[in-house]
């Protein structure tokens, strides 16, 4: 009797609790999502207001078959692979950027992870501290610093005239590189803080016991510690792709006109085009995407999969 | 004489995160020879884990030289050395199965696969894990999980295997029945064992040899049978088995080479033996193990000889244990002695009352002279 009555109790304080978070999710997620989708199949009168239909032609443009927009000079329906560009663009931005995270991040995480326990808080500290300031005021630091008469420029032409070399300054900003680096900078802190968390929960002695077998510190690396760690690896390629396939302020700040993305050409639908019904199915698509991505790779490597270390 | 293992003055400093110094080995000289079972034994703290760990190579010798098999060791890596370890949480590799476990050391040594997997099915047969190979380790019991740590070490054929107490998370049953089966393997096997632990009763029964840690230090190195009986100081005596204290102070020396007179406290004389020459004067204790003495009372009185000493005392607490009872008797000068008379009469009636009047007695030979 008196457990069930617990029990009971307990179930329903849990919904209560829970009730704050189920409504956070309704009005800030599940009803502002089933909007954008309604508005996607929707179509934009001459005031750049929705019209509520029912068509695929955002969809359709896309992916490259525009009926109703010309492409450059030829007039609709015609066929014009920009978006598709720009979408291909990202996905590559976004695997370049992980990848780049991932080479970056995981020896730093391991660094961080196998240095002294009085250290290691330190040093996550300093992974963190730019984290403090502006994201937009960083970027516009990597402006002062890679832009044609920036302080990179400067140095290297100092370091040319050193050596009687002619040096032309080189043109960083506003290219993809500049782009990429911009991203693997901003997002760097959040692939090592995941797998920084494996690494340290990986037992000890299974170094010890790898290096007792005959392993160098290289194959105790490859056939022990990378495998362990694959849950941060995994959650790290998450939290960075992610978010690297919708922003738009790296590449607005550090691309100019040259980079576009998909969160450029969303942004720019809602706020340049007046085209809120075209960004939306930009949305869904990138949001498709994404998520299609992130479920290949996590079927593929398994997500967060516990390894019970003995 | 060939040395497996020779540790010589071997000390170990660590500087604590609060910077404090700590000698967690201090000037060890061991050697342990080829072949045989040899165990580092003493209370937590002692540094058995800090010697064991730089034989392995885990930690470096501060001061001292460690030789394997005559080689000095000096700042050689864990992976180059000869020896290989059985770590006491196992250490197990959670994401392989067990064959990938045991065949890891193998596959770092580049061997053929089919070798590997010849050699592989031999160690867990040895072990009796034939099977198993496709398991996780989390999948396996304890013991299970232990004998796969065993087999994993021992299928690199190493010229040393190490263990850190290997059964310390086993329950007890299992942990008596792989004493045995480890005991067994050695013999069949052939391999040096250096056998880290804190339970004096596992050494006692595995051991070829044993030394007795404390504080950093080896306090005595030797058979089971010459640690029990030939104790060399107190805190050997006290660790190794129970053992009875006696104050006393030395009378003389006698005609007999280290054989003195003592005079304990209450007033009993007897002649005892010390490897230590003492002073007519010296304040010391004497060691008799509690089966070496007898219980006299109304009931019955012990056997008698003329070297026997007599204490008398009360007996305070009677325990029957089985196989022995132990008769706990406070002596008359104030020390609680226990006397353990074994059981072996078809029914073993009480030797005295609890509460009686009683004297303890021993043969004055069984008794040791301790300085510390
Ligand atoms: N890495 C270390 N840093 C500081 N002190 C240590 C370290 N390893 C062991 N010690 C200290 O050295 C002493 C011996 O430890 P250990 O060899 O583990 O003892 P045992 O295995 O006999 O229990 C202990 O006082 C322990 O606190
Ligand atoms: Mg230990």
């Amino acid at each position: 009797m008196a457990a069930e009555f617990v029990s009971t109790g307990s179930r329903r304080r849990g919904f209560w609790l829970m009730l704050p978070s189920l409504l956070w999710m309704l009005g800030l997620l599940i009803i502002p999502l089933g909007l954008v989708l309604v508005v996607s199949f929707g179509r934009r009168d001459t005031d750049g207001n929705v019209i509520y239909t029912f068509t695929l032609d955002n969809y359709l443009r896309l992916i490259g078959f525009s009926r109703t927009y010309p492409c450059g000079s030829t007039p609709p329906p015609c066929f014009d692979p920009l978006y598709l560009t720009i979408l291909w663009r990202s996905i590559v931005l976004g695997l370049q950027t992980t990848l780049l995270t991932i080479l970056i991040g995981y020896p730093l995480a391991y660094f961080i992870a196998r240095a002294p326990a009085s250290r290691r808080n330190v040093y996550l500290f300093l992974v963190l501290v730019p984290l403090w300031t502006n994201f937009v005021i960083r970027l516009y630091a990597w402006i002062i610093i890679l832009r044609t008469q920036g302080v990179l420029n400067t140095v290297l032409g100092w370091l040319a005239g050193l050596v009687n070399l002619p040096f032309q300054p080189l043109e960083m900003l506003y290219t993809p590189g500049a782009v990429l680096l911009g991203m693997v900078y901003e997002f760097l802190p959040f692939m090592i803080l995941p797998i920084y968390t494996s690494l340290e929960k990986i037992n000890p002695s299974l170094y010890e016991a790898a290096a007792d077998l005959g392993a160098n510190t290289w194959r105790t690396l490859w056939r022990v510690i990378i495998p362990l760690s694959m849950p941060g690896i995994v959650a790290g390629t998450i939290l960075v792709f992610v978010p690297v396939m919708g922003t738009f302020i790296v590449s607005d700040i550090l691309g100019g006109r040259q980079v576009i993305l998909v969160g450029n050409l969303i942004q720019r639908q809602f706020l340049d085009a007046r085209d809120p019904a075209f960004g939306s199915a930009a949305s869904i698509i990138l949001m498709v995407l994404t998520l299609a991505i992130t479920l290949y790779y996590t079927r593929r490597f398994g997500f967060g999969e516990e390894i019970t270390s003995a | 004489m060939k040395y497996a293992i020779e540790m010589r003055n071997v000390s170990k400093r660590f500087t604590t995160a609060a910077g404090t110094e700590v000698v967690a080995v201090d000037n060890v000289t061991l050697e342990i020879l080829d072949g045989e079972f040899f165990s580092l034994l003493g209370p937590s703290g002692c540094g058995k884990t800090t010697s064991l760990r730089m034989i392995a190579g885990f930690e470096l010798p501060t001061a001292g030289e460690i030789y394997i098999h005559g080689k000095p060791m000096d700042a050689t890596p864990p992976n180059k050395r000869p020896v290989n370890t059985v770590f006491q949480n196992y250490a197990l590799f959670p994401h392989m199965t067990i064959g990938q476990n045991v065949a890891f050391g193998l596959e770092m040594e580049r061997l053929p696969r089919a070798e590997i997997t010849r050699r592989v099915g031999e160690a867990l047969e040895l072990v009796r894990l034939s099977g198993y190979e496709n398991r996780k380790p989390h999948q396996l019991s304890g013991g299970q999980q232990q004998r796969v740590a065993l087999a994993r070490a021992l299928v690199k054929r190493p010229e040393v295997l190490l263990l850190d107490e290997p059964l310390g998370a086993l329950d007890l049953k299992l942990r008596k029945e792989m004493q045995l089966e480890l005991k067994k393997l050695q013999r069949e096997v052939g391999i040096t064992f250096v056998y880290v632990t804190h339970d004096q009763e596992e050494a006692l029964t595995m051991s070829d040899r044993i030394a007795v840690m404390n504080g950093g230090r080896v306090l005595q190195v030797g058979t089971a049978a010459e640690i029990y009986e030939r104790p060399v100081n107190r805190f050997v005596a006290d660790f190794i088995g129970e053992t009875n204290f006696l104050k006393g102070t030395v009378v003389m020396a006698t005609d007999e080479p280290d054989r003195y007179l003592v005079r304990l406290e209450g007033g009993a004389m007897l002649m005892a033996s010390c490897e230590h020459p003492l002073q007519p004067g010296q304040q010391v204790v004497v060691a008799i193990r509690p089966e070496k003495m007898h219980l006299n009372g109304s009931r019955r009185f012990g056997p008698y000889a003329d070297n026997h000493v007599h204490i008398p005392g009360r007996v305070q607490e009677i325990v029957y244990i089985g196989t022995d009872t132990h008769y706990d008797v406070a002596l008359e000068a104030g020390p609680i002695v226990r006397v353990r008379e074994q059981n072996s009469g078809v029914f073993s009636p009480r030797l005295a009352l609890l509460g009686e009047a009683v004297s303890v007695s021993f043969d004055a030979a069984v008794a040791r002279i301790l300085v510390d």
